[in-house]
């Protein structure tokens, strides 16, 4: 019989970082792969989601868009991780992931409906491989199980990757994906962003583990912590991640300590359980700083540059969601006849009264 | 054609699925090499191999949440719940995610899912191994549910929920896996989802059953009949939705009705049957549609079960209380 150790892994991890705060590369071996054209592409899109979310907030407050949650702080960790997906490769969401999908290929227009309440905000354009952000805290993490299920099955090279954060890693849904992931060895990258608070909880109430990082070993699968603020970190964190679901290694548990500036929601007070220096500590590792301080020095990147890209976000923004308020109203009789392939008779009667 | 009991049809119809369809799957808990704790899939496994029919780890909501993604994938899994009771945990993933789908894509992805699960009282189960939950499914929208009492209809039932394209709960009854054996045709051939089932005609009154009840029912009329009362049974099949114009026309016969389910008697299935005949018939009504059912207590241990159950008396007490009314 083996000898099991009775010790388990209880070692700090350090979380991986390709860059410091003031845009110096730190570990030159995690440098992912790109080219200037990608790392301009990789800080266009940063700069571009900073601006939807500042604009997504205005509109919020003039009741333009229904339900939001904020993303700033988190650009990194959302920009970052579907960059380093291809594009046959599949996203399952929580809440606050809208970024990763519209980079994904999600029409922006359609964001902006889902958050108005509109159903046509979920049919999702064919050849993009998303679902629409789940709202149950742990679900999505057994459909992205389930997908790469469905790739394993289907001896395809794709791997799926699902989001939640440190306190969607509490729910059962978590474990119970883990578990069948590490089981049938299936190419799922279970990416956690970790921003310090599960609405009000702070970390410190959320688990007792060392981190999130070694709730996969329980799972038999690998567990990675990353710098959260440092987009390259991200990018090389996933890409490995993904590499090893192609190859049929397995899943990866990618835990990304990150940090969201605003609220948890347009209706919360940060200040209530956050202090300012708090803040102030994280306003400093803000991840669109650091990768322009990087690029700047590479001259790749200019004030400019950034203007003109916030310009051009806001356009768009504007553009897109005029293009949602224009969209015809769902209707009742349309809600009904969405249940079913075959809307049942019952449901036909019911359909009547609001003709 | 073949004899078979309600679990040989029902592993019959699976196995002609997994035949037609490359994209039918089995999978939860024991399923695979033993064939489930009742087998009803047993040998599926070694037929079509454990890529198609495959044992879980023990962990339900996961059961429920991979054939949710699988179906996103285009297949069309089969996912056991091994025991009723044990759904709850499930219930996020079946109602919630599954019943869901379809609507909140906007129609881009569906769940072609059949979430089979045992139930039924009468067998002196573990607590929570028995319980007719069927109620509490048929309260959500976007899944169909089925109880079938036979094994001709179990086995058209079910590939009928296989090729349906949206989520069916599926729901066995222990006690008539084994009860009778009763002539199943070979190969495919359907039942459809949402069709009542007139199993005994009557003029009298009109017994609404499904499920195990169906037999309950039946042993209540042969015992109504000898007293000259002559009771129509109409057989559900399908509890969501309830094909109410087979209840309608058999209620516009006889003019008096009773529902019987093995559920705990509020807010269930023969609620909802009682109100639609309200809505549609109440001019045809000589008397007021009783429900015969289970107190609204938990599901007991197994010392009071079989008081607890509807019993052919208390069906034959319901009629004679309508017919005198």
């Amino acid at each position: 019989m083996t000898k099991v150790p009775y010790e388990v892994y209880s070692e700090e991890v350090e979380a991986l970082s390709v860059l410091s705060p003031e845009g110096e590369i730190v570990n030159q071996d995690l440098m992912p792969e790109l080219t200037d054209e990608q790392l301009k592409e990789i800080m266009y899109r940063m700069v571009f989601t900073r601006t939807w979310d500042d604009r997504a907030v205005n509109l919020g407050r003039q009741g333009r868009l229904g339900f939001y949650a904020p993303v700033s702080g988190q650009e990194a960790t959302m920009v970052g991780s579907v960059y380093a997906l291809d594009k046959e490769d599949f996203v399952c969401p929580g809440y606050r992931d809208m970024p990763q999908i519209v980079w994904h290929g999600l029409p922006l227009y359609q964001a902006f409906l889902y958050s108005r309440g509109h159903q046509h905000g979920g049919q999702i354009p064919d050849g993009v491989n998303v679902l629409m952000p789940q709202i149950i805290i742990g679900a999505q993490i057994l459909h992205a199980m389930g997908i790469a299920m469905g790739y394993k099955l289907k001896k395809q090279k794709q791997v799926v990757i699902t989001y939640t954060g440190d306190g969607g890693s509490s729910e059962g849904d978590f474990y119970e994906g883990l578990n069948f992931a590490g089981v049938y060895k299936l190419p799922t990258i279970f990416f956690v962003q970790n921003n310090g608070y599960a609405i009000t909880t702070p970390f410190s109430k959320q688990t007792a583990a060392l981190s999130i990082a070694h709730k996969a070993v329980a799972a038999g699968i690998k567990g990675v912590k990353v710098d959260g603020m440092d987009v390259l970190a991200v990018i090389k964190a996933v890409r490995d991640a993904a590499e090893r679901g192609r190859n049929g290694e397995g899943a990866t548990l990618i835990e990304a300590v990150t940090y969201r500036f605003r609220p948890h929601s347009m209706s919360d007070d940060a200040s209530k359980y956050r202090s300012k220096e708090e803040e102030a500590e994280w306003n400093a590792k803000d991840p669109i700083v650091r990768m322009a301080k990087f690029l700047e020095k590479k001259g790749l990147w200019s004030e400019e540059d950034t203007a003109r890209v916030k310009e051009e976000a806001k356009a768009t923004v504007n553009e897109q969601i005029k293009k949602a308020e224009k969209t015809e109203k769902m209707t009742v009789s349309g809600l009904i006849d969405s249940m079913f392939e075959q809307t049942p008779k019952h449901l036909e009667e019911q359909k009547a009264d609001f003709q | 054609m073949a004899q078979m009991n309600m679990k040989e049809a029902i592993r019959d119809a699976m196995r002609v699925e997994l035949n037609r369809d490359p994209n039918v799957v089995i999978f939860g808990e024991d399923v695979g090499n033993v064939g489930g704790v009742f087998r009803v899939t047993e040998g599926l496994q070694k037929e079509f191999g454990d890529e198609r029919v495959f044992d879980t780890p023990l962990a339900e909501s996961a059961i429920g949440g991979m054939a949710v993604g699988l179906g996103i994938q285009g297949f069309r899994p089969i996912a056991e719940i091994q025991f009723v009771g044990f759904i709850f945990e499930a219930l996020d993933q079946i109602l919630v995610q599954a019943a869901r789908m379809r609507y909140r894509s906007g129609g881009k992805y569906t769940s072609p899912i059949v979430f089979r699960t045992p139930f039924g009282g009468g067998v002196k189960a573990a607590e929570l191994h028995t319980d007719a939950l069927e109620g509490l499914i048929t309260q959500s929208p976007g899944i169909k549910v089925v109880v079938p009492s036979n094994p001709y209809d179990a086995k058209g039932l079910m590939i009928a929920a296989i090729r349906d394209n949206d989520p069916v709960f599926f729901m066995e009854h222990l006690n008539l896996y084994h009860a009778f054996r009763a002539e199943v045709p070979e190969g495919e051939y359907t039942v459809e989802i949402g069709k009542a089932n007139i199993v005994r005609d009557g003029s009298d009154v009109t017994i609404i059953a499904y499920g195990m009840m169906v037999h309950t029912a039946t042993k209540a009329a042969d015992e109504l009949e000898k007293q000259g009362i002559k009771a129509e049974i109409i057989d559900l099949r399908t509890v969501s939705p309830i094909d109410i114009d087979t209840i309608v026309n058999s209620v516009k016969k006889t003019n008096r009705a009773i529902v019987v389910q093995e559920a705990q008697k509020s807010a269930g299935v023969a609620a909802e049957v009682i109100a639609q005949i309200n809505e549609r018939a109440i001019l045809h009504l000589e008397a007021p549609v009783l429900r015969v059912a289970a107190p609204d207590t938990v599901y007991p241990f197994a010392q009071v079960e079989d008081a607890w159950l509807p019993t052919p008396a208390r069906i034959a007490a319901a009629v004679k209380k309508v017919m005198e009314f």
